[in-house]
């Protein structure tokens, strides 16, 4: 695995807070105290409603932490960069562009694609859609699609890769094919990586860590390391003892959900 | 060959042969005086020539045999539509002859005054490009400040929603007044009636765009100007079209009223000019004018249009 230097994530004391509708203040996520090292490649599991998706945002640089902050080697994250490209569930390549254009897209406004235009078909090979540079979004299946919104997001040669749930849309078949996929790219470019997922088993395939976060209040419970040697089995006992004890982690924070629920 | 041939194709050129020889056999009414023109035999031949050459080369060329075999019933119709007027008018003079001419006087305008015909035309087609242009390039921009801008929105707002539903052939009393020429006048008309569908749908279009397009090109590394023009403005341009398309058939209107109205030498002009004048051959002759100039206009948006929006499942068709 190539050790990538840059990359380095600390969160200080983070909160975020949203104002819903009918005035009231909801805690998104709070006492946020983490490292993430160079190449890390970690997963957030949780229930809705824990935070996993605001961590991800605030990380990216989407939203803003009412207190504390985040930092990206050393740098306060105070906006969206390309230096932390983000992946959505929804793979949302622009319709009006092709293939080749929505990789492109990222260099073009930052007026590198003259330089770069080398690493658009690169990528494009990467994530294997060659000869799909001239479709249109809409004529790519859901795979292929997020494929595609892997490569646009890499071509910025981002220092940490942000994937919101990148996964959760495609079927159980296309998804195993994606996680191998994923690997790979991780290990090739050793990209710091932060990934929010459902699937406790995507988890433990994937990740060094697991951010196990829990809902009310929206925090991260516990951080496991996950030391199985990679290439990773789906049943090996190793896996399937780390499988169990973070269903207990997110289920004993559920039950304790409930009780507070019906008192 | 004999597998190669469709009798329909032949359909067009049987009417035309029936058509021409109605008029050639049947006499002219007693009571029609005027002197007698050659054009609609001209007219017929040419017709007959022109559909047997798409017969004969529709031997040769599947496509063509189709497309032409299935239309082949609506052309024959519509020659036989034109037999029966010259029936109706020249041959027996059922309708008025004043206000219903026969075929042949209608044709005699355009051979003897096709170039001033053609002149009416360049004027109006100036006047409808300079408003039309004006009109859609400030409504994209209004539509664009307005669906981006919320501080944009809360002033501009009220004033389209206010302003725009007025048709804009109310407005002709200002603007005969606010304006020194009638050509500026009719301008701003045309430029009014195009800037409102365009300015409306535009904003709508663009402040409807997923905001996961904007997060997504935010951290590709865009900038706002960016976001506006290389993501807002593509994602918007479907429903910016229908705007424009709702501003053609506005303009339209508003091109032919303000002609009749008191702009000189536009087709509405000459249309309203010979009826004062009680020649309704050249008010035919001048509607068939308009008629094919907005519909080749109309084609011509949808094939931009076609070409624009080629990334679209399913392109809405009209």
């Amino acid at each position: 695995m190539v050790t990538q230097k840059t990359g380095f994530i600390q969160a200080q004391g983070v909160r975020k807070s949203f104002v819903q509708p009918d005035g009231q203040t909801v805690v998104a996520l709070q006492d946020v105290q983490t490292e993430i090292q160079p190449g890390e490649f970690i997963s957030l599991i949780g229930p809705s409603g824990c935070g996993k998706s605001t961590f991800l945002r605030l990380v990216a640089g989407l939203i803003k932490p009412d207190e504390g902050s985040f930092t990206l080697d050393g740098v306060p994250i105070s906006g969206a960069g390309y230096e932390r490209g983000l992946v959505f569930q929804d793979p949302t390549l622009f319709p009006w562009l092709t293939i080749y254009e929505n990789v492109a897209f990222g260099l073009k406004i930052r007026g590198l694609y003259k330089e770069k235009k080398d690493d658009v078909k690169e990528f494009i090979k990467l994530v294997g859609l060659e000869g799909f540079e001239k479709a249109y979004p809409h004529q790519l299946s859901g795979g292929m699609a997020q494929r595609a919104a892997l490569a646009r997001a890499l071509v910025n040669h981002p220092k940490v890769l942000l994937l919101d749930e990148p996964f959760g849309a495609l079927d159980a078949f296309t998804r195993m094919n994606m996680q191998d996929e994923l690997i790979k790219i991780w290990q090739e470019r050793g990209t710091t990586t932060i990934m929010v997922t459902h699937d406790v088993d995507e988890a433990i395939y994937l990740s060094d860590k697991i951010f196990v976060m829990t809902p009310r209040p929206a925090k991260i419970e516990s951080i496991i390391k996950v030391e199985i040697g990679r290439p990773r089995e789906r049943d090996l006992p190793d896996f399937l003892k780390l499988r169990a004890k973070i269903l207990q982690i997110l289920n004993f924070a559920g039950k304790r959900e409930d009780i507070q629920y019906y008192l | 060959m004999q597998k190669s041939f469709d009798y329909r194709t032949l359909i067009p050129t049987l009417s035309a042969v029936a058509a021409l020889l109605v008029h050639l056999l049947v006499p002219n009414s007693p009571k029609y005086t005027q002197k007698q023109v050659p054009y609609f035999t001209i007219a017929l031949i040419i017709i007959i020539a022109v559909t047997l050459v798409i017969a004969f080369a529709s031997l040769f060329n599947e496509r063509l045999r189709k497309k032409y075999a299935f239309k082949s019933w609506f052309i024959a119709t519509f020659i036989l539509f034109l037999n029966l007027l010259n029936l109706a008018t020249l041959k027996l003079m059922i309708l008025q002859s004043i206000y219903f001419p026969s075929p042949d006087r209608i044709l005699k305008v355009y051979v003897e005054e096709w170039p001033f015909l053609l002149k009416c035309l360049g004027y109006s087609l100036r006047l409808l490009a300079t408003g039309y242009l004006i009109g859609a390039v400030l409504g994209i921009s209004t539509g664009i400040m307005v669906g981006w801008s919320k501080k944009w929105s809360y002033w501009v707002n009220p004033l389209i929603k206010l302003v725009g539903p007025i048709p804009s052939t109310a407005w002709v009393p200002i603007a005969l007044v606010t304006f020194p020429t009638s050509f500026q006048a009719s301008v701003f008309l045309i430029a009014l009636a195009v800037w409102f569908p365009t300015t409306v749908l535009t904003s709508s279009g663009i402040s409807n765009v997923q905001n996961a397009y904007f997060e997504v090109s935010s951290t590709l590394g865009a900038r706002t100007i960016q976001k506006i023009f290389k993501v807002a403005l593509p994602a918007a341009m479907p429903s910016i079209f229908i705007g424009i398309f709702n501003g053609t058939s506005a303009s339209f209107i508003t091109l032919m009223t303000a002609e009749m109205l008191g702009v000189k030498f536009g087709i509405g002009w000459y249309i309203n000019w010979q009826r004062e004048m009680l020649s309704y051959a050249n008010v035919y002759a001048g509607l068939i004018v308009i008629a094919l100039t907005f519909s080749l206009i109309i084609t011509l948006m949808f094939r931009i249009r076609d070409r624009v929006l080629g990334w679209q499942k399913g392109v809405i068709k009209w």
